[in-house]
């Protein structure tokens, strides 16, 4: 056995097995951010609901995911469901868990729109579902695409709490390469490097977006 | 045309409006004068029904506004009971409120197609006749931010117009424009006033403006309608001292 501290073969050996492992991680980020993204929008406007009845629950709902850890939620629902499979239960949690915080964004956004654009609206008889698709969220969501790129970022980076639900993201396949191999340094190296390579441009282009609309 | 009837309005313990009693006929001009905090835009704001009464009601087109009929009692309007009623009414607001998202055309014809349920022929060809009338018709396909606040201002008036209110609310409608764009708004509304018979309750500072517009002043002090009447004698003779003191600051402002 090679028992220099960095041996190239691993690094052949392992990442096609990483590669794979990524596929992985890119799809939970890519089903976790649509949920994210849209579950995100429902519960911000739900929490201008006219009444009270749905105000009050959403709340506590987005002020309970955001203050349990996101390892806890996987475990809970990993195991109250176990008839779904892993990855679908991972991007799921990863999607809800982020869509409570990008609920909050998106908040802000829809705080920011002046009272005066709502008031225009109604002067208008415009009603309320079309106020929010045509004057309201465009507005808003203009204002915080930076913010919601940095928490896919944010997200991407959360996908190796996976691997504890047994989700085969690129972690996951480092860890069991590692034990099989009592070779860990190689391994994640490499898997620190494809997550920098690939978050590190996705956050240029976040910040690129950011100048261009003026923040 | 409108009607308000014993109408109290408080905003927490401050009492904006104090049991007010007035009408305004069909085609008829009404400007509200007063110092600031009267009520005069209050009342504008309740019959967009952007605010609700505290007491009284008020009419429009002998129909309840601020209330529905349930068998035969009045009770407070709901939202969906609002949306039919606030049709009548149009607004232009003292910051020009367009939508900065979308284009000049696209904030006037929004309403008719998304209300009137016009189609997009018809609510372009209405939209780009009142936008030719404020003139502003070489400016359709640019948005709002690029223009000047008279530019925007004029704007709003053809967005308010489009969706043919019988009721026009003008609530200090050149207070946030530099002073050399106010002449071009008030000589579109004059235009406007002359060329149709749409009833007009305006809120503003422009004395000159109210007196050759309106067929009656309402002077505003304290929620109350302290003294009313045609524009020349409420301007060259007032009665009531408040009348006078207000007119005269206001006057030697200029």
């Amino acid at each position: 056995m090679n028992t220099s501290i960095w041996d190239w073969t691993v690094v052949e050996d392992v990442i096609p097995l990483l590669l794979k492992g990524f596929a992985v991680t890119l799809l939970a980020t890519v089903v976790g951010s649509v949920i994210a993204i849209l579950l995100g929008l429902l519960l911000a406007m739900a929490r201008r609901a006219p009444t009270r009845l749905v105000r009050v629950p959403v709340r506590a709902f987005v002020e309970f995911v955001r203050s349990t850890p996101l390892l806890v939620q996987l475990f809970t629902v990993y195991v109250l469901l176990p008839s779904l499979s892993p990855f679908v239960i991972g991007a799921s949690v990863l999607g809800i868990h982020y869509a409570t915080y990008m609920s909050e964004v998106y908040r802000a956004g829809i705080d920011g729109v002046p009272k005066g654009q709502w008031e225009a609206a109604t002067a208008l008889s415009m009603p309320r579902g079309r106020t929010w698709q045509a004057v309201i969220l465009p507005q808003a969501v203009r204002n915080v695409l930076p913010a919601l790129g940095n928490y896919i970022i944010s997200m991407f980076k959360d996908t190796p709490f996976l691997a504890v639900i047994t989700v085969h993201e690129m972690v996951f396949q480092a860890q069991e390469y590692g034990s099989d191999h009592f070779r860990y340094l190689e391994v994640f190296t490499l898997a620190a490097a494809i997550f920098l390579i690939a978050s590190y441009p996705t956050s240029l282009l976040v910040r690129r977006l950011e100048k261009r609309l003026g923040h | 045309m409108v009607l308000f009837e014993q109408v109290v309005k408080r905003f927490g313990s401050n009492i904006v409006l104090d049991h007010l009693d007035f009408s305004v006929a069909q085609g008829e001009r009404v400007t509200l004068i007063g110092p600031s905090g009267s009520g005069k835009t209050t009342i504008l704001r309740l019959l967009m029904t952007l605010e609700k009464v505290n007491g009284g009601v008020v009419y429009v087109e002998g129909q309840p506004l601020s209330h529905m009929k349930r068998g035969s009692q009045l009770v407070p309007a709901n939202e969906r009971y609002l949306r039919t009623v606030r049709k009548k009414i149009g607004m232009v607001f003292q910051q020009f409120n367009l939508f900065p998202n979308m284009k000049v055309l696209d904030n006037v014809t929004e309403a008719p197609i998304h209300v009137l349920g016009l189609s997009k022929e018809e609510a372009v060809d209405r939209a780009k006749q009142l936008l030719d009338l404020v003139g502003l018709g070489d400016r359709i396909n640019q948005h709002p931010t690029s223009l000047s606040g008279g530019q925007q201002q004029r704007v709003a008036i053809a967005r308010a117009l489009a969706m043919q209110p019988d009721v026009l609310l003008l609530d200090e409608v050149t207070s946030a424009l530099d002073p050399e764009l106010v002449a071009d708004v008030l000589n579109v509304l004059r235009d406007i006033a002359q060329s149709t018979t749409i009833t007009m309750l305006i809120v503003t500072h422009e004395m000159q403006f109210a007196r050759d517009v309106s067929n009656r002043i309402l002077m505003f002090d304290k929620g109350r309608i302290v003294e009313e009447g045609q524009p020349d004698k409420i301007f060259s003779n007032p009665e009531h001292e408040r009348t006078q003191t207000f007119l005269r600051a206001v006057l030697e402002e200029r």
